[in-house]
């Protein structure tokens, strides 16, 4: 994925479509056009034939039926409709809902809209390692508790949640478990069957398919009602109106199939490249730390603080490296990452994060420039920081007192 | 985001990055900003008996608009009274720099900290 000496460490953000998914997906932008849900005709049936192929292959991927698959337009969407939908349906009987402080922004920002419509809502602390405590969620669970949703791989982080074990405190505990699974499906194993998984929000872009669509799955056994957030023609089984796009489909269905098939062998070599590039930092680089549990994470992700060296000041001494920064220069509300805060990063570490994002087309030369870039970036601007002069001097950068503005 | 001209200038060739001698009486220190803010500054200048900036050094860690709004600021103080210096605004650093509003406060930053080091010059001074 090099073009003009530029290499894409950006995985989490978005993949590239696999070219082996745009093309079962070409076809769909000409010759076969039909809509899925004419249900009288040829050009309808075809259509419909190439979307129901879809649904079983990313049925597959997660061990369910291609009945509990829903097409929505991205797992924003299906974060969604998981969490509102379902508190929709249920809140009669229940309005207590549990998520936690490191989920995706638009998990918490559903749950928030909750709140402000009357739920009642839970956001757990995680470890310092980012995972979530399972004594603590146990004791978060109570008689009025509907839905447990915390999400499966981190996208800042990169950190695996112990979905099989809240999966069976959930069941136990007869509440619904969601997952927002944009950042784990067709990287690490997931089986909503071994893993009592109730609802799983899936993107197509993460793994390799095309922007504008993902799934979600709803659990038929024991079933999961929700209440539809879209008004329209109930397509979907009445869970989300609107034609389907065939080339959307298809494009997620393939993306899944490949994935499926190439996740232990990717991940092997997903791992290698970013062990490679994890010492050679460590190497020649004094406080670096890698943020989030050092072994359940997914490999594909390295979100390192590099002491004493601002972010964004650090991304661009690497401009031919597409990553991206936890610090606040980075975000227009010019507060540090939410989610380093929540595992307890200082501030000024969270400041000097990088989040390197390895993937399926990143090779060993890409890695090694990577990593070569970086220690002279880190270098040149530690000998430019103040804060690196005053920590070699020995001066304890907490009895300063800051001025701040 | 894309950077100005001159921030990416300023960033790639900063000018006058280094330490004087703060124990030195002819020599100011401003240090600002915080660690948890994102953004510090340090601001040393060296100034002659008839109250002349000699000498100006930076270092800064920060964004690329703290680091260039700093070495601008060494640029343009070097050669100044203190008066002269004390002159500097903000707003100047900022449309030189050509700063988006979102990096305004690093235009801020670099005027506080020729404050700062003066100040910290002339209490030395006083205190002789």
């Amino acid at each position: 994925m090099s073009e003009n000496n530029h290499i894409y460490l950006d995985y989490q953000s978005t993949t590239p479509c696999d070219p082996r998914v745009t093309e079962k997906m070409m076809p769909f932008l000409s010759e076969i056009f039909g809509n899925a849900h004419s249900r009288t005709h040829y050009h309808g049936w075809q259509a419909e034939q190439a979307i129901e192929k879809a649904r079983k292959q990313v049925a597959n991927i997660i061990n369910a039926s291609p009945k509990e698959i829903i097409f929505t337009s991205g797992a924003t969407e299906s974060n969604n409709l998981a969490i509102k939908g379902v508190a929709e349906f249920y809140r009669d009987k229940k309005t207590h809902i549990i998520t936690c402080k490191t989920e995706h922004k638009c998990v918490l920002e559903s749950c928030r809209w909750l709140e402000r419509n009357g739920f009642d809502i839970t956001y757990l602390d995680v470890e310092p390692n980012g995972l979530v405590n399972l004594e603590t969620l146990n004791k978060a669970i109570r008689e009025e508790t509907l839905m447990v949703s915390v999400m499966a791989v981190n996208n800042e982080i990169g950190v695996i949640q112990p979905l099989k074990e809240i999966g069976a405190l959930c069941r136990k505990r007869g509440v619904f478990f969601h997952t927002d699974a944009a950042q784990a499906v067709g990287k690490t194993p997931i089986d909503v069957e071994e893993m009592n998984i109730d609802l799983l929000s899936i993107s197509g872009h993460k793994l390799y398919g095309p922007k504008g669509i993902g799934a979600l799955y709803v659990r038929r056994k024991p079933r999961v009602r929700l209440v539809s957030q879209i008004s329209g023609g109930g397509q979907e089984r009445g869970m989300r109106s609107g034609t389907l796009s065939a080339f959307l489909c298809v494009g997620l269905g393939e993306a899944c199939e490949i994935a499926q098939k190439e996740m232990a062998v990717e991940s092997a070599q997903i791992q290698k490249l970013s062990d490679r590039l994890y010492q050679k930092l460590k190497e020649s680089l004094p406080q670096i730390y890698l943020n989030g549990d050092p072994i359940m994470r997914y490999p594909g992700n390295l979100n390192i603080s590099f002491a004493h060296v601002e972010g964004e000041g650090l991304m661009m001494g690497i401009k031919n490296l597409s990553v991206s920064s936890g610090s606040a220069c980075t975000s227009a509300s010019l507060e540090p990452s939410y989610v380093l805060k929540a595992l307890g990063v200082e501030e000024e570490l969270a400041h000097t994060s990088l989040r390197i994002g390895i993937g399926r087309f990143t090779t060993q030369e890409e890695v090694d420039q990577a990593a070569e870039d970086i220690i002279a970036a880190v270098t040149h601007l530690r000998e430019m920081s103040p804060l690196w002069e005053m920590a070699q001097a020995g001066v304890d950068l907490k009895s300063i007192q800051w001025s701040g503005h | 985001m894309a950077y100005s001209e001159k921030v990416i200038d300023h960033y790639e060739k900063p000018r006058n990055v280094g330490s004087l001698d703060a124990k030195d009486d002819q020599v100011g220190t401003g240090l600002v900003g915080a660690p948890a803010c994102g953004d510090v500054m340090k601001l040393q200048v060296k100034i002659s008996d008839d109250g002349r900036i000699e000498d100006a050094k930076f270092k800064t860690f920060g964004c690329g608009s703290a680091i260039a709004s700093s070495s601008l600021i060494t640029e343009w103080i070097k050669g100044k009274t203190i008066d002269e210096a004390l002159e500097i605004k903000n707003r100047d650093v900022a449309e030189y720099l050509e700063l988006p509003p979102v990096k305004i406060h690093c235009s801020v930053l670099a005027e506080d900290a020729i404050k700062s080091a003066i100040k910290d010059y002339q209490t030395k001074k006083s205190h002789r």
